[in-house]
């Protein structure tokens, strides 16, 4: 099963690398009024099903794929 | 005579200041010996660990994120539950913070740059046995080389690291944008301490500074101590 896992500063965290590329794309011309930058995993994942499969991403997250002090993360399991 | 202590380096993939740290430690008059962090246990008699800086693992996912999963950090986990010393410099604070050995976690310096410079630090506590040879206050020189070390606790958790004293070194001036700026942090048992300045890098004045021989040659005594209450 597809799973792909969002990794997010959490809110309210400074994010440094957001805000260097928010300035990169202002001087391109371009009216961005924040940016926040994280990280993306897709995982192939062998569940029974999609239930399963978020249940199991989401130990794997509070595991290893996010820290919980400064990161927040969102689950999406294709096809639900 | 007294006894050369022995002092485990771990070396991880990435790990480059493993010998540097095992070359302090050993003109400090320890026994260190470098240990590969596929290694299950640590080498008989090993009093304390360091783990060195560098990019264990690639730095991938996170700082130190990989690198908590090293069949070694077993036996080091064991050791610090024991009561055995261990510090972590630089990217080994790192691994301490992501195995849950320490609190916070360390993050992309604020702006964004590698800083890599001579910085002041004051220590602010002295009841550990890594600042044991330092006066409370005291100042000292030593070099960072870092672009992940800006050090992140919520305010919930600084409070509680701070009114129980583990928050042992800060930078006396701006550095990383570290929360209190601060500079190393131990446990509640205060054996286990984790610093990013580099107190290998700042063993002989001739390098600029002798101040890092204060915290490496307290390791010692405390592994010395170790090793004479264990024989």
């Amino acid at each position: 099963m597809k799973v792909t896992v969002l990794v997010r500063p959490k809110e309210g965290i400074l994010d440094p690398q957001g805000e260097a590329v928010q300035g990169s794309l202002r001087k391109l011309g371009f009216p961005v009024g924040g940016a926040r930058v994280g990280r993306l995993v897709d995982l192939d994942v062998d569940a029974p099903s999609a239930q399963e499969a978020k249940a199991q991403v989401e130990r794997m997250c509070q595991e290893l794929l996010a820290n919980p002090l400064i990161e927040s993360f969102e689950i999406e399991v294709a096809g639900t | 005579m007294s006894i050369r202590p022995r002092i485990a380096v771990l070396v991880f993939p990435g790990s480059n200041d493993d010998r540097d740290a095992a070359w302090a430690l050993g003109a400090l008059g320890a026994d260190a010996q470098l240990v590969w962090h596929a290694e299950e246990a640590l080498p008989r008699d090993t009093a304390a660990v360091v783990l060195p800086g560098g990019f264990s693992y690639g730095d991938y996912l996170r700082c130190g994120a990989i690198a908590r999963f090293a069949p070694v950090l077993e036996a080091v986990r064991e050791l610090a539950a024991d009561g055995g010393p261990v510090l972590g410099i630089c990217n080994g604070f790192q691994i301490l913070c992501e195995a849950g050995l320490l609190q916070g976690v360390l993050r992309r310096n604020r702006d964004l740059e590698f800083v890599c410079r001579d910085v002041l630090l004051r220590v602010e506590r002295t009841d550990t046995v890594f600042t044991a040879r330092c006066e409370p206050g005291q100042d000292l020189t030593i070099p960072v080389k870092h672009g992940e070390g800006s050090w992140y606790a919520d305010d919930e958790l600084y409070a509680e690291l701070e009114a129980a004293g583990q928050l042992v070194l800060r930078y006396a001036e701006d550095c990383n944008g570290s929360v209190g700026d601060v500079a190393g942090v131990c446990n509640e048992a205060r054996n286990v301490f984790g610093l990013m300045p580099h107190p290998e890098h700042a063993v002989d004045p001739l390098l600029g500074s002798g101040d890092g021989a204060l915290l490496l040659a307290a390791l010692v005594d405390a592994a010395r101590e170790r090793t004479l209450t264990l024989a």
